[in-house]
Order: structure tokens, then sequence, then C-alpha cells
């Protein structure tokens, strides 16, 4: 089986939000730049059944200039074989899905994160699915491969779903599909001579276009209410707040 | 320019998001057509033109009661080119968002999710929206005449604008490529409010000590008929169900009021509730980060306070 990775290079979830020049640039400063966690979820599940179903390959394939390349190797040490990095900036999300299905064609499974952490679209797997025509679904919560029948769990608001459906197809996963992966020395090493290939765009179609960043306002300071006077809290969240 | 709302529906029930969404279109100043797949009864279709719908497309077919994405997508982008419409409009959902980025690749449309206002046209069709989870929005140009927006839940306001709407039965021909994912079996969690959708949401961390506590924390959702949410590692610990961890990773909430008890705010979690309108913090450490993120914060023990603050409510009401 041939199973694509897609991962995003986002800010650790711990990262603070800041802008420059006007509010039209990200401001990368002091900002660590991770695998979306959800496309670690992703990963580790395609390891998994790498290591589960004998002749499975996986690859990874990131949309991004050349400074993502540590968080690709970071893939590839956690147990990918090769990498695609398709040379563009990813601005818009089916310019992205467009990249990433011009490379898709042939593998059996494409996985990706149920959504990205920095413009948190939702909606590649989806672009992706329509776009070479095959199933996708999102979020997934567990994926199992027999043949090629896939049996999966999705999350709907309050409950779940089963689904099933028949290779190839794209599926956004999140947890608890499979634990994250850590690499280890080996994983290191011998992703430093693991193939990374880099291609530019096709086209250039994006029709969606950023034209700035703005963060939310501040919060007033916090209004104490002591442990004694809890009624206290009633009141105001009626009166002062009407939210009750 | 005509609008065309995806209405979606939940055990026969129009969802609270789905009117947010057709109030949305009618304050976009044009002609709303609302679209609803599957079994719904009647006055909950008529209540549509309450909230802004002219004419509500009613799509009846027994395949379509299970809520399958890609028959969706088909049914409503057949839909627009029906109605002429070059706006498709309807809430962020499991359902919705998927639907919409299907959409937008069949109808060759600039989309854009998480939208939060309503757009300006002053120069070029400009949406705000939600990124990095809350922590900062964009202001996105949806340069293509064929437009999708799906709305940040809890974003717009679902308004009683008055009217009626014309009901229409529709028929889309679909085929098996439409009906590639089999949904083989649904499985609900107990508790009527939808956390994504919860006006107020109490939850919960992991100073509430183990599952057995979170009594306590129940009886205070349901004196405020709140949903309930949890931290992160309250899930992992399999304390609550996994659809109620709330943060980065887990569900984002926009509600009214969030009432966090036991939770020390760690960024990841404050990333989920931002958006909050009003947020109330109970911990028993004066130093917990979460107060720098709330508007009402009390300092004490949850075990202690949270009777009290039940009984109080149940006073006032
Ligand atoms: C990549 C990543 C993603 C993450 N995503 C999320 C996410 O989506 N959501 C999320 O929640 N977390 C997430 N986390 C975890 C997050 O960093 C924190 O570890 C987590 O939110 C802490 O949960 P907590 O506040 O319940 O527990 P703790 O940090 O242990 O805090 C417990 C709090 O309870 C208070 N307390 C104790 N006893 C009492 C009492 N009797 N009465 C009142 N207060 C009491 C304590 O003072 C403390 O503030 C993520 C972490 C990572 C690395
Ligand atoms: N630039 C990118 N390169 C490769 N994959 C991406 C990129 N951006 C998003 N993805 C994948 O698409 C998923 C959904 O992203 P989004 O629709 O932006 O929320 C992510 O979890 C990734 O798996």
């Amino acid at each position: 089986m041939k199973i694509l990775v897609c991962i995003s290079h986002v800010p650790d979830t711990t990262s603070k939000i800041n802008f420059t020049d006007n509010g039209t640039k990200f401001d990368t400063n002091g900002v660590q730049f991770i695998i979306g966690p959800y496309d670690d979820y992703a990963l580790a599940r395609a390891i998994e059944l790498k290591e589960a179903i004998a002749g499975t390959t996986v690859t990874v394939i990131n949309v991004g200039l050349a400074d993502t390349e540590p968080t690709i190797r970071k893939a590839l040490a956690i147990g990918a074989d090769d990498a695609i990095r398709v040379n563009a900036e990813p601005t818009d999300s089916f310019f992205v899905a467009s990249q990433i299905a011009a490379h898709a064609k042939g593998y059996d499974l494409v996985l990706m994160g149920r959504e990205s952490i920095d413009y948190n679209g939702g909606v590649v797997h989806a672009m992706v699915g329509e776009l070479l025509g095959i199933p996708s679904l999102s979020p997934v919560m567990k994926l199992d491969v027999e043949g090629t029948n896939v049996k999966m769990a999705r999350e709907i608001e309050g409950g779940k779903e089963s689904v099933e459906a028949i290779l190839p197809l794209v599926a956004g996963c999140q947890e608890p599909i499979a634990e994250w992966k850590i690499p280890n020395m080996r994983g290191i090493m011998s992703a430093r001579t693991k193939p990374l290939m880099v291609v530019e765009a096709s086209g250039n179609d994006k029709n969606v276009v950023t034209q700035k960043f703005e963060l939310p306002a501040a919060k007033g300071a916090v209004k104490m209410i002591s442990a004694d006077n809890v009624a206290e809290l009633v009141t105001r969240l009626k009166t002062e707040a009407k939210v009750l | 320019m005509s609008v065309l709302v995806f209405v979606e529906t939940g055990e026969g029930k129009i969802r609270k998001s789905s009117l947010e969404a057709i109030t949305y279109a009618h304050l976009m100043g044009s002609g709303v057509t609302a679209i609803v797949l599957g079994a719904v009864a009647q006055p909950e279709l008529e209540s549509l033109g309450k909230y802004g719908a002219q004419k509500v497309l009613h799509v009846v077919d027994s395949k379509l009661d299970q809520p399958v994405i890609q028959a969706y997508a088909s049914v409503i982008t057949k839909a627009m080119q029906d109605e002429g419409a070059d706006v498709l409009v309807l809430a962020n959902s499991s359902l919705g968002t998927p639907v919409a980025a299907k959409v937008a690749v069949k109808a060759n449309a600039s989309f854009a999710s998480n939208v939060v206002e309503l757009p300006s046209t002053s120069s070029g069709f400009v949406v705000k929206r939600s990124i990095y989870t809350g922590k900062a929005f964009s202001f996105v140009e949806l340069k293509n005449q064929k437009k999708v927006i799906a709305l940040k839940k809890n974003a717009a306001e679902a308004k009683e604008v008055g009217g009626g709407a014309q009901i229409v039965p529709y028929a889309v021909a679909l085929n098996d490529a439409d009906f590639s994912t089999k949904i083989m079996s649904t499985e609900k969690a107990t508790g009527d409010i939808l956390l994504p959708e919860a006006e107020i949401v109490v939850s919960g961390g992991r100073g509430m000590k183990g599952p057995e506590h979170w009594g306590i924390l129940l009886d205070l959702a349901k004196a405020l008929h709140a949903a309930t949410g949890c931290s992160k590692p309250v899930s992992d610990l399999n304390w609550r169900p996994h659809h109620e961890h709330v943060g980065q990773t887990g569900v984002k909430v926009a509600p009214q009021l969030y009432i966090a008890i036991g939770i020390s705010g760690a960024i990841q979690h404050l990333a989920g509730v931002n958006s909050s309108k009003c947020i109330v913090v109970i911990n028993k450490d004066p130093d917990a980060p979460f107060f720098k993120a709330a508007d009402y914060g009390i300092v004490g023990d949850a075990f202690d306070v949270l009777p009290k603050l039940t009984a109080a409510v149940n006073a006032m009401r």
C-alpha cells in the first residue's frame, strides 16, 4: 500500500501570535515551528500501518518554502520513507489542495490532519478528495484497513459515526487514531539521507487573497468575587455581563 | 445576487447554527433561498421564513436522511446553479465544512471557513476569519464570482426578522459515486445540548480530582441549561468522553458564558475558549494563569464553590 501524509509546518501550540508590517506579515520572531498536531496523528497512523502491512511505503508532502525542511526531516525521522516539498507559500487552502492533488495520484491512502492550526480551514482533505474524485472523510478517530476496505470512526457533533469506504481515499485525522511518535536516534540519523524531492508549484490560481491580519481586542481586567459571596457572581452575570 | 443557505437538521429539528446562517445571509441584503435535505417536519421548514429565508428548497429522498457528505455536496452544487446563486452560506460543522469545501471545488468558488462577520464589499468581497485557533483574525478577499462562506458557530446571531417562506420540493438525480462512503451506524452521546453550539458551557479540569466528582458540575450545568466540557487531560484520563475536550486540539467553543472549574488555563486550552463572550474561572490557586483570561474569578475550592453556585442559580430562576 502507498500512503501519502500531508504535513503542515505551523507555530508551536504555545506560541504567542503577532504580526508585523502593519498587520500584513506573520511575525516569526521567537516562534518555534512544528508538524501540525493533527498531522502528527496522521503520520503516526501511517507508520503503524506500514509496520502492520507488508510492502507499505509512507511519503510525506508539504507545500512550503525552504524553511519548512527541518519539519519535513522530522517526519522522515519519525519513520516516513521519503518526502516531497512543493516550493510555494501555502497561502490559500484551495491552492494547497491543488498542489497536493497534483502529486497524490497513485496513492492508496492520503492522510492529513483534521485541520491546520494556523489557518484552521479544516478543508484541504475535502478539496483533495474532490479534486481526485475519491472519497474523503474527517475528523477520523479510528481507521483500519482490511484489503481495500477501510473502516473508520468519525467524530460528529455530540457523538460518532462508523463509516466504511473502499481505497483509495483521503482522511483527516485526530486523536485517538494513534499515539504520537517521537523520533529516536536511529531515525534522526537515517532521516538525513532519505530522499526529499523539491518540486515547483503547478499553476498559481489563488482565488482567496489575504489582505491583512488583526489581533483580538485585549480583555479587561478580571473582576474577583469572594468565595463566601457566590450569589454576587450570579447577580453580576445577570445584570452586568447580561449573559444569564 | 441571490444567496443559498444550506440548513442542517438534527433529530428532525433545524440546528441553531443554521438559523444563524440564514439571518447572516438575510443581512447580506439579498434574496435568501434555504435548502434542507432529508426528513423534517413542515412547521420546522416554515420557521425558516421568520429568520430571513424567502424560499425553502426541500429535498425529500430517503437516501439523504443520513448526512452523506458527497451526496449533499452534489445536491447543493446543483441547487446553486438552478437558483443562480453566487454565494453559498452555511455553518461550520462536521457536515457543513466538508460539504462547503467540495461545493467550492465543484462550483469553482472562492471559499472561506470560520467566518465571523458580514462581508465588506467596499473594495472587493472581503470576509473576516478566525485563524490561529482564535488567537487572531485575517481579512481575506474572495476573488471568484462564486463564493462559499462557512460561519464560525455563534459568530452570527439568529434573529427573527419576520416574513414567510415559500416551500418548494426539490429533486436531484444522484449516482453511486455520491454514496461511496457508507455510514454503518451512528452513536449519539448523552446530553441534548451540543457543546459547539451551546450558549453556556460548564467545563471541568484536573482540579475536579476524578470522574466520581462530576456530579456537582453536572448539577450546575443542569441549573444553567449548559453543555459540559473538559480539559484535555480529563478526556485523556477517560474521566469524560473525548467529544467534551475543549481547546486547540479539541472542540472550539464560543458561548455567551464559559465557566472553567479546576482548569489551570494552559494556552492550548485558552485557544479553544477565547471566543467566549464572558469567562468565569473558579480555581483554588490565585496564580492560575486562567484568571488573566477571565472576566470574573473566584479563588476557592471547587467542592465548596460549586454547590453554592448551583444553589444561587436555582434561587435566581
Ligand atoms: C500539543 C498540545 C495540545 C494541547 N491541547 C489541549 C487542548 O486542546 N485542551 C486542553 O485543555 N489542554 C490541551 N493541552 C494540555 C495543556 O497544555 C494542559 O496540560 C491542560 O490544559 C491542563 O489541564 P488542567 O487545567 O485540567 O490540569 P492542570 O494543569 O493540572 O490544572 C488543574 C488546576 O486545577 C486547580 N485545582 C486543583 N484542585 C482544585 C480544587 N479543589 N478546586 C479548584 N481548583 C482546583 C489547580 O490550581 C490547577 O490550576 C495540550 C498540550 C499540548 C502539548
Ligand atoms: N502547506 C501544507 N502542506 C501540506 N499539507 C498541508 C498544508 N496545509 C494543510 N495541510 C494538510 O491539510 C490538513 C487540513 O488543513 P486546513 O484545511 O488548512 O485546516 C492539515 O492538517 C494538513 O494535513
